[in-house]
């Protein structure tokens, strides 16, 4: 008899345990990445009917889909930066399905992003956040709350004539939370990196530093406001696609109620 | 002098929309070269190559010296009105709906005479210009126009059915990003559009011409995008039975060959280019389609931007040049599909435009103020085929003489 298990499944059954939605629906309006319009783009969300129970198909609806890798909430996988290109086993069928369920720990700094939308996460709030919560446990995925989740149409990319504005970590905070041996980092913005991250020394730190070192990216998460900064567990298995760089995916939290 | 038109009333909801119904359709193959002239705004008609008698109507051997070579060439378009007639009665159903309708016979400074419908501001005796349009069935027919512009001469009932005027219509420009969208707007506006729609692909993404945009007396932003079926039948689904006119400017270009040419731009742009106006017919034709009678504001024109290099392409913008051959290719079946119900369909060819993806080469290239002055002009004329700027007519006029020999100059080479 394995009892965890045994009673995880129970408290699933009974409500105890809640199972919450960090997902986005995938929908043709939800933002993705916009890079300069020389660089090739992320394709945006589309469904094409292919039957809806008429001459086309008389029984049957389906869809033909359109998308990205890296288009709704979605999973970075190693290869998908140019730091991570070598590391072993770094395509998203190649990762080891281990990883895709864990720990998870919540940094909220969504107070800070109502107040400044270029927020930035430090080693700071980090060590802030471990003076509470105790320390990032090894091989945990860590999560950036900043409630972004919550915005929509143009306030989400936010993009001004300089860039888009949104949240995201210093390359010293990403450097803190590799030395904690973290499995990944995720974010409710387009990226895992702030909106100004080109400006950084890497540019783009989150994608250059967790991918060089072989660690995952999530971002346009949603419902982070529903986990406890502590001892929730994470379902994020990407689709099994044969040298992808990423995939859209559905992001589960199991937490335990009362807890968040 | 004629009527000005008056802003329809709303529709009275408990009538039956009129059906369209189209003048006569049959034509000798000689005389659809009336149609092709027509189809451009050229007044052109058949010279005898051996005596160089000036034909009327088309024939397939010349009137006086029975010689076969008979070349459509541009013709002079003064004329004298010989005498007039009223038509009070008629078993053809398109007639008979627009009962009374004047036609006259017209001397031809250039020798013939012919039948031909008559502006309400000409009578008999009048010196008149001549111009071929094309009619609700597609055919070239002969106007007798004033010889000056004379007041709200567009709004006489027979040239107002011969041509698309945009006075008291409602006009759907699909793209409100692109470049020329403002000024085609704004001329749309000031010719007398009741309403323009625009419609805004990624409300998601900020522009920072929205705003001057949205603040424009008559003009409505609405989500539309040309990639999303789901979008287009959405917006088709409010707004279908109001699109008069529907202008695409939708375009998506990148520059670049084949060979090292990324298929995903080429992707997006045969998506947006080709696949876009495929959706687009299929959201909004079928409701214009069935709106050609439909009194003052009836539909008049489906109008497509397409590169002049649908005819033949630029290396440098090869993957582009292919999905504007296949949009052109859809248009010309889209014309077949909409020949019932006498919707036009035209199209407005363009060279390089001045703007970003053009911008390191040398002039000349097409200002958006000259490219909306062209759909304009095209709407008002009546027209099928326009081509904006030297460009577009300079390859359009080789590709008319020898598309095999421009094919061979644009590949490298040549003279």
């Amino acid at each position: 008899m394995n009892d965890i298990l045994t009673e995880l499944a129970l408290s699933i059954a009974t409500g105890n345990t809640r199972v919450v939605d960090l997902t986005h629906t995938l929908d043709p309006d939800f933002p993705v990445i916009v890079l300069p319009p020389e660089f090739g783009q992320c394709a945006r969300f589309r469904m094409e009917e292919v039957s809806a129970y008429d001459h086309r198909g008389p029984a049957w609806k389906w869809h033909n889909l359109t998308l990205n890798e890296h288009t709704g909430t979605h999973f970075d996988a190693p290869i998908h930066w140019v730091s991570g290109k070598d590391v072993p086993n770094g395509a998203v069928d190649e990762i080891d399905v281990s990883a895709f369920v864990g720990p998870v720990v919540v940094i909220d700094c969504s107070a800070g992003a109502a107040a400044d939308d270029d927020f930035e996460m430090t080693p700071q709030i980090i060590s802030d956040w471990e003076a509470t919560h105790g320390l990032i446990p090894k091989g945990a995925w860590v999560l950036m709350r900043t409630d972004w989740s919550k915005r929509s149409g143009t306030e989400y990319l936010n993009m001004e004539e300089d860039g888009p504005h949104s949240p995201g970590p210093t390359p010293a905070a990403i450097e803190a939370l590799l030395a904690r041996d973290i499995r990944g980092f995720g974010t409710e913005t387009v990226g895992t990196d702030a909106g100004q991250g080109a400006h950084y020394t890497p540019p783009y730190p989150a994608h250059y530093l967790l991918h060089g070192a072989g660690k995952f990216g999530l971002q346009c998460l949603a419902n982070l406001d529903q986990l406890p900064p502590t001892g929730a567990m994470l379902i994020a298995a990407p689709l099994k696609i044969k040298g992808g760089t990423g995939s859209p995916l559905r992001v589960l939290a199991l937490v335990t109620e009362g807890s968040a | 002098m004629s009527q000005p038109l008056t802003p329809p009333k709303k529709k009275d909801p408990q009538k039956r929309s009129v059906v369209p119904t189209l003048p006569p359709l049959g034509r000798s193959r000689a005389a659809l070269g009336l149609s092709a002239a027509a189809a451009e705004g050229r007044f052109a008609l058949q010279h005898c190559a051996e005596c160089g008698t000036v034909q009327y109507p088309p024939r397939d051997a010349c009137c006086r010296c029975l010689g076969v070579t008979l070349e459509w060439s541009e013709t002079e378009t003064g004329g004298t009105v010989l005498a007039q007639t009223t038509v009070r009665a008629s078993p053809d159903p398109y007639f008979r709906e627009r009962l009374p309708w004047r036609m006259g016979s017209v001397k031809l400074d250039v020798g013939p005479v012919a039948v031909c419908h008559l502006h309400g501001d000409v009578a008999r005796g009048d010196v008149v210009r001549m111009a071929l349009k094309l009619d609700k069935a597609g055919q070239g027919v002969l106007i007798a126009l004033p010889q000056q512009r004379t007041k709200a001469m567009e709004d006489d009932p027979v040239l107002r059915s011969l041509t698309a005027h945009p006075k008291h219509r409602r006009v759907l420009i699909t793209d409100a990003r692109s470049h020329f969208a403002a000024p085609l707007a704004d001329a749309l506006l000031k010719a007398g559009a009741t309403r323009v729609f625009m419609g805004e692909p990624e409300t998601w993404r900020r522009w920072p011409e929205r705003d001057a945009l949205a603040a424009m007396d008559g003009v409505e932003l609405l989500p539309l995008d040309v990639t999303d079926a789901a979008s287009v039948q959405k917006l088709a689904a409010q707004i279908g039975g109001k699109v008069d006119i529907l202008i695409n400017t939708a375009r998506f270009i990148r520059p670049g060959g084949v060979l090292m040419h990324d298929t995903v731009f080429a992707r997006d742009e045969m998506e947006v280019n080709a696949m876009g106006l495929m959706r687009l017919a299929q959201g909004f034709g079928p409701g214009m389609a069935a709106r050609t009678a439909d009194g003052v504001n009836s539909a008049a024109a489906f109008v497509n931007i397409l590169s002049a290099y649908a005819l033949v392409p630029d290396a440098g913008y090869g993957a582009f040049a292919a999905s504007q051959a296949a949009a052109r290719s859809i248009s010309q079946t889209l014309r077949a599909e909409f020949r019932p119900s006498g919707l036009r369909v035209m199209n407005v060819y363009v060279g390089p435009t001045d703007d970003d993806w053009h911008q390191s080469l040398p002039p000349p290239k097409v200002a958006p103020n000259a490219l909306a002055r062209s759909v304009m002009s095209g709407l008002i004329e009546g027209l099928e085929d326009v081509y904006c700027g030297d460009v577009a007519n300079n390859l359009a006029e080789r590709w008319k003489v020898d598309a095999k020999v421009l094919e061979r100059e644009m590949t490298g080479g040549g003279a």
